[in-house]
């Protein structure tokens, strides 16, 4: 299957869902569905540097906030419209992941990972000075109550989705092409072994920056709508540990090696802490997370796809 | 006739251990030389700076009369210069295929824009797990190999970059007679097609065999090169190895 075919069957599968919550016509689908699929743009950013490359990023939240900072600013500045707010989110974060990929890929291991969580809080601290965007204060972001295009008014919650819906396709088909590229192929090999990468031909300097500013640029990008979706803005939501947590759990609960693997992640997981926020409390949302990653690191640490894929292998041979 | 590789006047210190001191080979177009000399004595440094794993402090390294200093492993690599690890070092996340179809992506194509299509990709990767007789594992990961069948890999790999000059670094420690006899024949099929090759090994009767040229390296320091059957009785090299 080619990448058009598979954006096009995805996109089809994002529109049926659409078109069951218009016809179920509850605005909380909406705000629960946006939030899945965010977290599905960032599982997949997050897995194309975490996973095929094997460098964890605990700095989500900083790409995600620093896109998020981008809209609010523009907003301050002189609205635009969201789709080009999006563009301008993930210049901005593309820009800052090449950087970091600059200034930390020489560290391995852990010490990358602390690296990028020295960066989200610098740019924390940033944002909280920065008197323009809210500082500390926060900023508000109001929308009009409905979107209007060419005639048609839809609720602007559902035009929030259709654009995240159509940011989760892109995701989910670079991911894909990725995979099966020889950019893919690359990737595997600085996972394995960096050193037996460069025998063999492999850039891998330039691959990891590839990777970092790829990665870098989705995340800006889930996040530059954000400020619309949730209306008020200030610097604790936006830099939230939990996006970091979560776009490390979904994909190691779905599997790091395939695009399957944080879509399912994120599916379940994010459907899971919808629920507990409805039912039980938000609170309990980290807590979730925390026990399914304790779960699968036990029971599957390659993921439910890695999982899924032993049980074929096992079954073929016997 | 002009060497293939030259390596001119290399050193290269560790803080203040000298590991490579003033270092001087020359390689000839379809040679097989021998490098040994006791652990420790810098042969994988020397490995690793004509490799570009390590850059050199003083003195070039020059391939095909061009000095390669300043140039990542990966360029190097790209220039027909391929090595072999001394541990093997698979990628373990993908099949053998994929092991093999890593370095034709990147090397081969990369050079001279060959191996378009899909499926001469795929029959080359056939083509060289056939000739180290991995076929029939090509769909199976590296974990599930033998130590010799690792080799094998190892060697495969550095040869899918179709280099000019091979560098085996000990790919034969550990093995069997029958084995290291298997890896010996692969080498010299190779280098009847054309490539060079540098053997590193500690196994004597392995070197004397292979080797058109033996260069001894002690404590950084090249000691002897020459005829194999020459060096080997060279009293310098004789007290490296034994001890007064």
């Amino acid at each position: 299957m080619n990448t058009a075919t598979f954006s096009i069957i995805t996109a089809a599968v994002g529109l049926a869902v659409m078109a069951l919550f218009h016809w179920l016509s509850v605005d909380y689908a909406y705000f629960a569905g946006y939030t899945i699929l965010q977290f599905i743009v960032l599982a997949t950013a997050w897995n194309i540097l975490g996973g095929y490359c094997g460098y964890v990023n605990f700095g989500t939240a900083a790409f995600f906030a620093i896109g998020a900072y981008s809209s609010v600013f523009w907003y301050k500045f002189h609205p635009l419209p969201i789709p080009l707010l999006i563009v301008l989110g993930a210049v901005v974060s593309g820009i800052v992941g090449l950087g970091t990929g600059y200034l930390t890929l020489r560290l391995r291991g852990a010490f990358f990972s602390i690296a990028t969580l020295a960066m989200a809080v610098v740019f924390q601290t940033l944002v909280v000075n920065w008197d323009f965007v809210g500082g500390s204060r926060g900023a508000y972001i109001i929308h009009p109550e409905n979107f209007e295009l060419a005639g048609l008014e839809v609720h602007y919650i559902e035009y929030l989705f259709a654009l995240m819906l159509l940011l989760a396709v892109i995701a989910l088909a670079t991911a894909r092409t990725i995979e099966r590229s020889r950019l893919g192929y690359g990737f595997a090999t600085i996972r394995d072994d960096e050193l037996a990468a460069e025998a063999c031909g492999v850039p891998t300097l330039r691959l990891k920056l590839i990777a970092t500013t790829l990665s870098g640029a989705f995340m800006g990008m889930a996040g530059a709508p954000f400020p619309y979706y949730i209306g008020y803005l200030q610097p604790q939501s936006a830099f939230a540990l939990d996006y970091a947590v979560n776009s490390i759990a979904m994909p190691m609960i779905g599997g790091t090696t395939t695009w399957v693997g944080p879509l399912v992640g994120s599916i379940l997981l994010g459907s899971a802490q919808q629920y507990a926020t409805v039912t039980i409390s938000s609170a309990v949302n980290l807590l979730i997370v925390g026990l399914m990653l304790v779960a699968f690191v036990i029971i599957a640490p390659n993921g439910l796809i890695g999982l899924v894929k032993e049980s074929l292998r096992a079954r073929r041979r016997s | 006739m002009t060497a293939l590789l030259h390596v001119d006047n290399i050193s290269k210190r560790f803080g203040g251990f000298v590991a490579l001191d003033g270092i001087e080979i020359e390689v000839a177009p379809g040679e097989r030389l021998g490098l040994i000399g006791p652990n420790g004595s810098g042969k994988s440094t020397l490995v690793n700076c004509i490799c570009g794993t390590l850059q050199n402090e003083t003195g070039t390294v020059r391939f095909e009369g061009q000095a390669l200093d300043g140039l990542a492993a990966h360029q190097r690599t790209r220039r027909g210069l391929a090595r072999s690890f001394q541990l093997p070092r698979p990628f373990h996340s993908v099949t053998l295929a994929d092991n093999l179809r890593i370095p034709l992506l990147y090397t081969v194509r990369a050079r001279e824009g060959m191996l378009h299509a899909h499926s001469d990709l795929e029959a080359r990767c056939h083509e060289l797990l056939d000739t180290v007789g991995l076929l029939p594992k090509a769909g199976r990961m590296p974990r599930d190999l033998t130590q010799v069948e690792m080799r094998k890999l190892e060697l495969a790999r550095a040869m899918a970059a179709e280099p000019k000059l091979l560098i085996a670094d000990e790919s034969m420690a550990g093995l069997s007679h029958s084995e290291i006899d298997d890896i010996l024949a692969l080498l010299v099929r190779l280098n009847e097609r054309g490539v060079t090759i540098i053997l590193i090994e500690h196994i004597m009767s392995a070197v004397m065999s292979f080797s058109q040229r033996l260069a001894v390296l002690v404590s950084g320091r090249k000691i002897a090169d020459g005829p194999p059957k020459d060096v080997v009785r060279d009293p310098e090299v004789v007290r490296a190895y034994l001890g007064q």
